[in-house]
């Protein structure tokens, strides 16, 4: 039996604690950003095989705007934040102020591009520095990129490395939400996936010996 | 007409087969490699969704066949073949490998689907199953569907809509 099927219930709840830390850090974050109230949920810890991954944001085939981040350091991993497109557009629209974006066609205007590449990046790394501080573990994130294009071709690309190893991924998924005064509400998943290896080192970390 | 019933999804990591007027749909292939064997006389056809190149290099013994290239396609030759496909009249239609993401390191990791295409033309090639077409590489997903009554290979990606092989 791999590692990743033997987890015990007390390591997925410190495992649900890490993406709460990060996820409530980058809602603090867009909430400073936007000016508005931002919600969260609680924490999903999942494991998964790949095409059940796929079906958590919606389908292989289905659309997604992603900011992808690798996690270099002690503890390797890959960070999404996942949005819809329409989500996309609205993120856009409320940080830009300008609501002519749009991603229905290409070419996109540049200037969303930048800013949800930057609002990505900021999210994720309030989510990534939190966690690092938690732990003390280093972490650094690479450069992000954006992508929109199908689920599954973007989400495979994180599972690479794990894929070597396992048929299952050990998903941290938390959701923040955000409406505004037009009752538009964007839903943005942070999809947190440590490499095999980085698991070990998170427990150790938190002084959590295998229960 | 043909009905939704008959759809065969191939899911990740995963092998299937249909005979007209069946069809064979993958979705979502990233780097992945979505390989098509078939025999146009006899109206059969395999599906395999390719993930990683090289089963030698699985840091597990009891890995999954169905996620590497190399056992992948012994798997999807020989079964296509007790299914009725003669050998000499198999072909091939192949499509994914692209780089999904384009980062300044040169890690491995991230040039999969070239190497996962090449892996899928080498083990191709040693079956002597000549490839009819391709379209690999570049940076978009596709999902792909295959037509075992026709050998037509459809393509659709996000930003460059359909295409047919």
């Amino acid at each position: 039996m791999s590692f990743f099927e033997s987890l015990s219930n007390y390591q997925l709840d410190i495992l649900k604690e890490i993406g709460n830390i990060g996820s409530g850090n980058a809602a603090t974050a867009l909430s400073k950003l936007l000016n508005r109230k931002v919600d969260m949920k609680v924490p999903a810890v999942r494991v998964v095989d790949f095409d059940e991954m796929m079906n958590m944001v919606g389908g292989p085939e289905v659309t997604i705007v992603s900011v992808f981040l690798r996690i270099q350091g002690e503890a390797p991993g890959s960070m999404f934040f996942v949005l819809t497109p329409e989500e996309a557009e609205t993120f856009v629209h409320q940080v830009t102020g300008s609501e002519q974006f749009s991603l229905q066609t290409p070419p996109f205007e540049e200037i969303g591009l930048s800013a949800l590449h930057e609002v990505g990046n900021i999210l994720a790394g309030s989510y990534l520095s939190a966690l690092s501080d938690f732990t003390s573990i280093n972490m650094q994130p690479s450069v992000p990129s954006l992508h929109m294009d199908m689920a599954g071709a973007i989400l495979m690309q994180g599972l690479v490395e794990i894929s070597q190893e396992s048929d299952y991924a050990i998903i941290i998924d938390t959701t923040i939400n955000e409406q505004d005064n037009k009752n538009e509400t964007i839903q943005g998943h942070f999809l947190l996936l440590p490499d095999p290896d980085s698991f070990k080192r998170i427990f150790a970390a938190l002084g959590v010996k295998d229960l | 007409m043909i009905t939704t019933e008959t759809v065969v999804k191939v899911g990740i990591a995963d092998l299937k087969f249909a005979k007209s007027p069946g069809i064979l749909r993958t979705s979502g292939l990233g780097s992945c490699v979505g390989v098509v064997v078939y025999d146009l006389s006899s109206k059969i056809a395999g599906m395999a969704h390719v993930m990683l190149p090289d089963s030698t290099q699985s840091r597990r013994d009891d890995f999954n066949e169905l996620k590497y290239a190399d056992t992948s396609i012994d798997r999807l030759v020989s079964e296509v073949m007790e299914q009725g496909g003669r050998k000499f009249a198999l072909k091939a239609k192949i499509a994914g490998g692209a780089q999904m993401f384009s980062f300044s390191s040169t890690n491995d990791m991230l040039r999969v689907g070239a190497r996962n295409v090449e892996a899928v033309l080498n083990a191709l090639a040693n079956y002597r199953i000549p490839i009819l077409a391709q379209d690999v590489g570049g940076n978009s997903g596709r999902t792909i569907e295959f037509y075992p009554e026709t050998g037509k290979l459809k393509i659709r990606t996000v930003n460059q809509g359909e295409t047919e092989l």
